[in-house]
């Protein structure tokens, strides 16, 4: 199927809009086989994918505006395959979980229209038409958060529509820059990324369009100063928006560091590494500690998930196919991981209407299925050995070690705060004498629950001991992106920091 | 004794003034049918504008490019062209919202219909023409027949906006007579062609270098009051606020793209001679419109003010491309009021149809926002549709002003101007905010109160003309590419 990706795209649109049609108490099972279908097919397109082709593959070009250099342009590598798989794959999770009462019906179609705007981000080749499923994407989780949220809900989808917005036309306006040097050098307008990784561009011009690309993606990642829309965004949004928005919408900004600013701009990438791996290590270290202090399960793990996007930062920012590749199955890893907590913490809320750590208690007796699971997703998070977890997180210690040991050192203390801050979480919520009247009387997980939750901890498991046939074909495209940094890099610094590396051990 | 001046028939060229003629033939067409017979229903009326603005433009599309005709004060080139097209088809669409279902004053009278076609007329004089005074001419044509329209609605706070959109305009036409005398008595001509000529040779005079900055300020002014730029745009609101939705969509977009097409030929030559004050007043002027309109449109209880605020601002936008004089920057002016024109005409359509006589919510306001209150729980469907429009408004792709946005944006980059590129981003994110205010209210909150229904003014023709403007807005994409090159071609063509 040559048109796999367009198929992938608009396949939810389409079910969207015909969603429209459909009985309001058939909504739910529409949507669960919709993004079962959609899931398969993310599936397939694994299949059909050539594992040890580093390049493009499945590609659509299709003119667009061709005077403006606008071209519907789709493909699909190693890095953002597995990111779509993740999509797909926690959109349908989600779903099937799906908690929320009212209005169904349009929470089923509002999440179809935004699995098109993720997968539209991933797979898009063309800056503009990137931009226009990046921008997209705000549409329907403002309406998620605000419509279904706690109290604060108008305020918190506001803030985070706008905070982001705001980022994102800066970085349209180095787009546009782009494209105008493009357009200076060659003669011919394009926004075609693989047209744009041709461009060598002069330092202090690199500098100023990373400047620009940097606080798009920062603000959407987010880095520490400007996470502050994500606890709200987290804490009010329904536990769907929650998942959504810490598996698959945060990995937007790290996606776009991956595909848009490092080959772009490798020398800009290499000076810039020291403030954001400064930056970084704040956000790991002190958002940790943020979330230590919080009395709500959610925003420990809303907090929890800044601090893991730290370490994907890091390890982008390695510029080695150890910290790179670490960083993508991280993003993979803390997509189903933080996306199975925030669906932990929503089972608990359905149950008590209440998020606070000290109204639990020894649940473990009551709910022993749920305790099991919660602690299998904890260690995860954590980074034990033979979780998913683990591996993401050690490859960019690995990585990033070879650019300074001292910061590794301090980034790999977030292995131990983590614990801290997760293990109190579950020890007093889970452990003890169960001290309230209404905990004694909880259900354990349904099936609904149970079914939704399962396929995560087999994954969480699986990939935690076999990650070799994710590893490999991201692997391939790194270090082939890597390749080509090095060779494009014009300063010597950047050609030295920037290892190509000739064969990577993985961690096993 | 004074020699007969002989001219003939063929210099004239008279096909040059067809377009302009058809408008006045139809509406004195639409007077005389009134003088046969009484008591015709507004639709008639309606339909025979529409139908008269069809043959013209039809004539407009005809006509050649690059010719002069009646005395050479008539210029038919790109710019006129795509701007008379943009006028037509900007009445034709707004025309047809007179047939709401509901019964309004100005529109039984078939007076309303013909001031119509003699503004447009008005517009289109003044667009084809690079001569002070004929455009001088058209503006007051144009302007006191669109005086009168507002005025018609049957309502106070129309008629206090029909004066002070009067008294402010008759400002600004002083001061157009003031600038194009200053003009005249600095060159001996006023036509831009010639003044240009003239200017060139003399601008290196110093002691003549204050009376082309006078003559310059006062045309800015003048031109200012009619594009609502600040600090010129305080009738704006109160006139936007007191005439009817329809009548306000209209105003919003084409009245603005003939003062555009004035101010292109006018200050397009002062920074084409080189005059660089020139530019940087008109930037800051730009700047400071789009990000003071933007700011107090945060503030505004009414959707209608809101919406006249963010016009002012959109305006502001789009005059700082005219700062940038470049071809591509020309293009971006009307290909952003083109794209604009949907969106509005969608936008006002809603209001519109949301009209009652009576204001429910507010003893104020006709539309203020508590009005849209849960929308999506009375009329889903409407709900999605201003939803649409808002977000286009605010320049969310893929919708239609994003595309106008990104060029206009492109061009100030290409132009070297990154730093006014940010602040249109900027602006952008904080209009973002008040268009969302609107999202919230119609998405995320309750209604206030169980109103009969909304809808109190929809018929079928507004639904056409909605669906129309939604079909624009949402596809626009895949129209872009055959608009940009048109209107590229047709500008390129004119030496812009």
């Amino acid at each position: 199927m040559d048109y796999i990706l367009s198929i992938l795209v608009f396949f939810p649109a389409i079910a969207a809009l015909l969603g429209f049609v459909i009985d309001k108490d058939s909504a739910r099972v529409y949507g669960v086989t919709v993004a079962a279908i959609e899931f398969f097919l993310s599936l397939w397109l694994w299949f059909s994918f050539d594992g040890t082709n580093a390049g493009m593959q499945f590609v659509e070009l299709i003119p667009v505006i061709p005077d403006f250099g606008v071209n519907y342009y789709l493909g699909v590598d190693g890095i953002s395959l597995f990111i779509i798989l993740m999509t797909t794959m926690m959109t349908l999770i989600g779903i099937m979980s799906l908690s929320v009462k009212e209005n169904v019906k349009n929470m089923i179609i509002t999440l179809l229209f935004l699995e098109m705007t993720m997968v539209g981000v991933f797979v898009s080749l063309d800056a503009i038409i990137f931009y226009l499923f990046w921008e997209l994407s705000l549409v329907p989780m403002l309406y998620i958060i605000g419509a279904w949220g706690g109290s604060l809900r108008v305020y918190a989808a506001v803030k985070f529509f706008l905070y982001t917005f705001a980022g994102s036309l800066i970085m349209l306006v180095g787009m546009l820059f782009m494209a105008y040097t493009y357009q200076s050098l060659t003669g011919v307008w394009s926004f075609a990324l693989t047209d744009w990784y041709a461009l060598v561009l002069p330092v202090n011009y690199q500098m100023w369009l990373f400047a620009a690309f940097f606080i798009g993606f920062a603000i959407k990642v987010p880095m520490f100063p400007f996470h502050t829309w994500l606890p709200y965004a987290h804490g009010q949004a329904p536990t769907i928006g929650s998942v959504i928005l810490a598996a698959v919408l945060l990995k937007m900004g790290t996606y776009g560091f991956v595909r848009f600013s490092l080959p772009l701009f490798p020398d800009a990438a290499v000076i810039w590494i020291t403030p954001i791996a400064v930056l970084s290590i704040i956000m790991i270290i002190y958002t940790a500690m943020v979330a230590y202090a919080q009395k709500d399960m959610k925003q420990v793990i809303a907090y929890s998930s800044v601090s893991h996007m730290g370490i994907v930062m890091l390890g982008i920012f390695a510029m080695n196919a150890e910290g790179i590749g670490g960083s993508v199955f991280q993003m993979l890893s803390h997509g189903i991981v933080s996306g199975a907590l925030f669906m932990l913490v929503g089972v608990i809320y359905d149950r008590r209407h209440t998020k606070m750590m000290d109204e639990f208690g020894g649940i473990a007796a009551v709910m022993p299925k749920y305790a099991v699971i919660f602690g299998i997703m904890l260690m995860a998070s954590v980074g034990l050995p033979l979780t998913i977890g683990f591996v993401g997180e050690f490859l960019v210690l690995v990585g990033f070690y070879q650019v300074s040991p001292i910061m590794t050192i301090l980034a790999g203390t977030s292995i131990i705060i983590g614990s801290v801050y997760m293990l109190s979480l579950f020890k007093k919520s889970f452990f003890g004498p169960v001290t309230k009247e209404e905990n004694k009387n909880l259900k354990d997980l349904d099936a609904k629950e149970t079914w939704s939750l399962v396929p995560l901890v087999a994954i969480v498991v699986w990939l935690g001991i076999y990650p070799k046939p994710i590893l490999d074909p991201i692997d391939n495209s790194v270090k082939a992106m890597l390749n080509f940094m090095d060779e494009k890099a014009i300063t010597q610094e950047a050609k030295d920091m920037i290892h190509v590396a000739k064969s990577t051990k993985e961690a096993k | 004794m004074l020699e007969p001046i002989k001219v003939s028939l063929e210099s004239l060229n008279l096909i040059t003034l067809a377009p302009m003629l058809i408008a006045i033939a139809g509406g004195l067409i639409i007077l005389s049918i009134d003088l046969l017979k009484e008591g015709l229903h507004k639709s008639l009326y309606v339909m025979l504008t529409v139908l008269v603005l069809m043959i013209d433009l039809g004539s407009v599309v005809g006509l050649n490019i690059n010719e002069r005709g009646f005395f050479d004060v008539i210029l038919i080139d790109g710019i006129s062209i795509v701007s008379q097209l943009l006028v037509i088809i900007g009445s034709i669409v707004f025309i047809p919202l007179a047939l709401s279902s509901k019964r309004f004053h100005e529109y039984s009278y078939p007076e309303f219909f013909a001031l119509f076609l003699f503004m447009v007329a008005g517009f289109q004089f003044m667009m084809a023409s690079d001569n002070l005074i004929l455009i001088f001419v058209g503006l007051e044509t144009a302007s006191l027949s669109l005086y009168t329209l507002i005025a018609l609605h049957n309502r106070s706070n129309s008629y206090e906006a029909a004066v002070k959109y009067f008294t402010m305009g008759a400002l600004a036409a002083g001061f157009f007579a003031m600038g194009s005398a200053m003009i005249y008595g600095l060159t001996g001509s006023v036509e831009i062609y010639k003044v240009a000529e003239v200017l060139a040779t003399r601008l290196n005079e110093p002691d003549l270098m204050i009376a082309i900055f006078g003559g310059f300020v006062l045309l800015l002014v003048a031109l200012a009051f009619k594009l609502s730029l600040y600090p010129f745009h305080t009738w704006a609101p109160d006139v936007y606020e007191g005439a009817s939705a329809a009548l306000v969509g209209y105003m919003s977009v084409v009245p603005k793209v003939a003062a555009f097409v004035v101010a292109i030929r006018i200050f397009g030559m002062y920074i084409d001679l080189g005059v660089e004050w020139a530019r940087i007043m008109i930037l800051v002027i730009a700047v400071l419109t789009m990000t003071l309109a933007n700011i107090m449109a945060l503030v505004q209880e009414d959707v209608k003010r809101m919406l006249a605020y963010s016009s002012i601002s959109h305006a502001g936008f789009v005059m700082a491309a005219l700062a940038l004089d470049t071809t591509e920057a020309n293009t971006s002016i009307f290909l952003y009021y083109a794209l604009f024109m949907f969106t509005n005409l969608g936008a006002f359509a809603m209001l519109w149809i949301s009209r009652h006589k009576m204001r429910r919510f507010n003893n104020r306001y006709d539309h203020p926002y508590e009005k849209f209150a849960g929308f999506i729980k009375i009329m889903p469907i409407g709900a999605v549709i201003m939803g649409l429009f808002m977000l286009s408004l605010a320049g969310v792709p893929p919708f239609s002003v994003f595309w106008g946005k990104i060029y206009v944006m492109q061009a100030a980059v290409n132009a070297g101007y990154i730093w006014l590129a940010v602040v249109m981003g900027l602006n952008s994110a904080i209009a973002a905010y008040y268009y969302l205010k609107l999202i919230v209210y119609m998405f995320l909150k309750d209604p206030v109160k169980d109103v009969d229904t909304i809808y109190y003014n929809i018929s079928r023709p507004l639904m056409v003309i909605i669906g129309f403007a939604t079909v624009a807005t949402v596809g626009a994409i895949f129209y872009i590419q055959p608009l940009v090159s048109y209107i590229y071609y047709m500008i390129s063509a004119s030496g812009y």
